[in-house]
């Protein structure tokens, strides 16, 4: 489903590269983790993918379903079924969460010929997206995650990700800022929505995570690449040993 | 630069669509201000006296005065000797036989949308057409008639009404207000007059629209609305001017009059053409708008979409005297390329009770300059009065410029002034956030421009909510790419 190859990108206009050869392939019906310190390029990897304007592939390409999306604008991306749930979602007043999802469903409808849902039946299927992670439906009536709390933020990426029900998602550290039940529910959701038929990936600090989505695939970045792929295993790994460890050993 | 704020710069850039001239014979007369030229322009009005004194008086006044610097905008200073006070096309019909408009006239109202033909109207919407300096037409003043309410131009009012224009003309801003009330109050060429009598509430939404086509001729237009106890009126004026090189100068004077009880909303579209990307040619429009609420209970409520003009020095005001009087001023002005308003709004609370709201959005983009100047007064009788002011901004890109400059003073302790500020920008992020969700780039922008700008136009009446958004689509969004 989706190809990277050897993907290089530098912010546009500058020199520094964050990406430094990607290569990644993701199948249908897989989840993949992605664990990496601080400043290793996961969150880059996650909107080059997506095709965030900030940043300029260099080298290498991106396949969607064999289609080479590397150029494409992020709309376009977003309608061939890509979705990214942010690690810092973005606050939007004026705009409520319903609008936005309207407007978003029916676009990508639209884009793909498919039926266009009127505002009362999008009202129903939004209702009946709520149960998945225990949304109150209040929050469908506000501006999009305006003065919503650090967990609601990411309780509210998740259940755009059930409304939408993208083929590909990446969710970029969804688990940090949710309590212990939130992410329960919020895993449970993510399971719910997961089916042989779309991928999943997932960028998380945390093995706790895991225990919740189970990975079949494991990728530890470092400084702009993928240096290790595995298991499960690599993840207990790595929160046994560190990434000290791990890049003196590959050293 | 990012490539969203290239698309959004481009956007901003969409051509002005109605900056077309219209071919009309002009009747001549001769350029430049003295006492003689007023003395023609009243003559040829075939106005009495007392109007003719009322404009010498103000002419006086006006040339003691200086033209006004405090604001933030800079400009040429017009040349009063170079322009002309008086415009009228040749053959101006009788006011009241469609059939006499010049068809080139009737044509351009047509291609502006406004369809001067009762059947081809909005229904519930009079119109009074306003051309360079006189009016042109205006419609369902039958209808009207039957409900007792007075709508036509103020020059016709001049004549068919002069104890009440004699009565309110100046009463509410004075023609030593400031110096372009003293020049409006000498040279007014034309405007609406309107009169609701008591316990009536105005049949239809009564509207002007004025165009400039003359480009030599300033517009001067003069508008006054009174609102007779118990009565209610909606009214709303547009405005639109061909594309010149030249700036030309628009200085109205609006007073509304709200007795006890009474309530009157003013809206306006104003869409002067506002001069190309280099500032060069476009409208100034330097207006002073007042109204009083002269009786208890009474409401006084100016809207207003500013999207158009070089430069706009404007500041609706309302000063509520009676107890218990409410005003309220929204707006939002749009700036782009470089134009620069400084708009804004004055309560003054005099009586008892009173309760006065401000909803002021500004958006900026391009190199364009736009600021917020409020001032709210609370007088030692005002006691237990409120105001509310939410003032918020908008910067599109980097170049533009946003600015805020609240005056308040309040003489009693029993009464409370709140005031908010914010300034955003729109931000990569959000255009990024929505657009992955598969949302285009254009309709992006267009969501977050409507949902700033929504809590003030939510209260513009239904007929023109529809070509408010049309506007503000067409000044910023237009098409990508
Ligand atoms: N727009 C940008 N301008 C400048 N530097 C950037 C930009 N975007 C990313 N970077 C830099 O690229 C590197 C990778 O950032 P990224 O956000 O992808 O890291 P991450 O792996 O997601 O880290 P974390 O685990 O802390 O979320 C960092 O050093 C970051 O400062
Ligand atoms: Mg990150």
């Amino acid at each position: 489903m989706l190809e990277i190859r050897n993907l290089h990108a530098v912010v546009e206009g500058e020199e520094l590269k964050i990406l430094k050869g990607v290569n990644l392939t993701v199948n249908k019906g897989e989840i993949h983790a992605i664990m990496g310190p601080n400043g290793s390029g996961k969150s880059t990897l996650s909107k080059v993918v997506s095709g965030h304007p900030e940043y300029e592939v260099t080298e290498g390409t991106i396949l969607f379903d064999g289609k080479d999306i590397t150029e494409m604008d992020a709309d376009e991306r977003a309608h061939l079924g890509l979705f990214l749930a942010f690690q810092y979602p973005v606050e939007v007043p004026g705009i409520t969460n319903k609008t936005l999802l309207r407007e978003a469903y029916n676009t990508i409808a639209r884009a793909n010929e498919r039926e266009e849902l009127d505002p009362l039946e999008f009202e129903d299927y939004l209702v009946s997206k709520l149960d998945i992670i225990d949304m109150k439906d209040e929050f469908l009536n506000r501006s999009i995650n305006t003065g919503f709390s650090g967990g609601e933020k990411k309780k509210n990426e998740i259940f755009q990700m059930a409304v939408l029900n993208p083929r590909l998602s990446f969710l970029d550290e969804t688990d940090s800022g949710l309590d212990i039940d939130a992410l329960k529910v919020v895993s449970g959701g993510v399971n719910k929505i997961s089916s042989p038929e779309n991928a999943i990936v997932m960028i998380t600090h945390y093995q706790r995570l895991l225990n919740y989505i189970k990975p079949d695939f494991v990728h530890v970045m470092m400084n702009g690449k993928i240096v290790k792929s595995g298991d499960i295993s690599l993840a207990e790994e790595l929160e046994a040993n560190g990434y000290d460890h791990m890049q003196k050993e590959l050293a | 630069m990012s490539e969203e704020t290239k698309a959004l710069e481009s956007m901003i850039g969409e051509e002005y669509k109605y900056g077309f001239t219209t071919d009309v014979e002009y009747e001549d007369f001769p350029k430049g201000i003295s006492e003689n030229i007023i003395r023609e322009l009243s003559s040829r009005k075939d106005e009495p006296e007392w109007m003719l004194e009322f404009r010498l008086k103000s002419y006086n006044a006006w040339l003691e005065m200086k033209e006004p610097e405090w604001f933030n905008a800079t400009y040429t200073k017009p040349d009063f000797e170079n322009l002309l006070y008086y415009s009228a096309p040749k053959n101006k019909p009788k006011l009241d036989s469609l059939d006499d408009v010049d068809p080139n006239i009737k044509e351009t109202y047509d291609k502006l949308g406004i369809p001067l033909e009762e059947q081809k109207m909005l229904a519930g919407v009079a119109v009074d057409a306003i051309f360079d300096s006189v009016s042109i037409f205006t419609s369902f003043k039958e209808k009207l008639a039957e409900a007792g309410v007075i709508f036509c131009s103020i020059s016709e009012a001049i004549k068919e009404h002069p104890d009440l224009v004699k009565k309110y003309i100046g009463s509410v801003i004075p023609a030593r207000d400031n110096y372009y009330a003293a020049l409006n109050s000498a040279v007014f060429s034309d405007g609406s007059f309107c009169y609701i009598p008591k316990n009536t509430v105005c049949p239809m939404e009564l509207s002007t629209y004025f165009r400039i086509n003359n480009m030599e001729s300033g517009q001067f237009e003069r508008t006054l609305i009174i609102a007779e106890e118990g009565a209610s009126v909606s009214y709303l004026e547009g405005c639109t001017a061909p594309m010149y090189d030249e700036n030309q100068l628009h200085a109205a004077v609006v007073e509304l009059v709200a007795m006890d009880h009474a309530d009157i909303k003013y809206s306006t579209i104003q869409n002067w053409y506002s001069g190309d990307e280099n500032g060069k040619g476009g409208i100034y429009n330097f207006v002073t708008k007042r109204g009083i609420c002269k009786g208890d209970h009474s409401k006084i409520s100016w809207t207003q979409l500013e999207t158009g003009s070089a430069v706009t020095l404007k500041y609706p005001s309302v000063i509520l005297q009676g107890d218990h009087s409410i005003g309220e001023f929204y707006s939002v002005a749009v700036t782009t390329k470089k134009q620069q308003a400084d708009t804004g709004t004055k309560m003054i609370h005099l009586g008892k009770n009173t309760r006065s709201t401000i909803i002021s959005k500004g958006i900026s983009a391009g190199d364009s300059n736009n600021s917020y100047r409020g001032e709210v007064k609370i007088g030692k009788k005002a006691i237990g009065s409120k105001n509310y002011s939410v003032c918020d901004s908008m910067l599109i890109g980097q170049t533009c410029g946003a600015h805020t400059f609240p005056y308040i003073s309040s003489e009693n302790a029993s009464s409370s002034v709140e005031h908010e500020a914010t300034t955003s920008r729109v931000g990569e992020e959000q255009i990024f956030y929505l657009m992955q969700r598969g949302i285009s780039e254009q309709d992006a922008i267009s969501m977050i421009i409507n949902g700033f700008v929504k809590d003030v136009l939510k209260e513009l009446p239904l007929e023109f909510a529809v070509e408010a958004n049309k506007l503000l689509d067409i000044k910023l969004e237009g098409s990508v790419g």
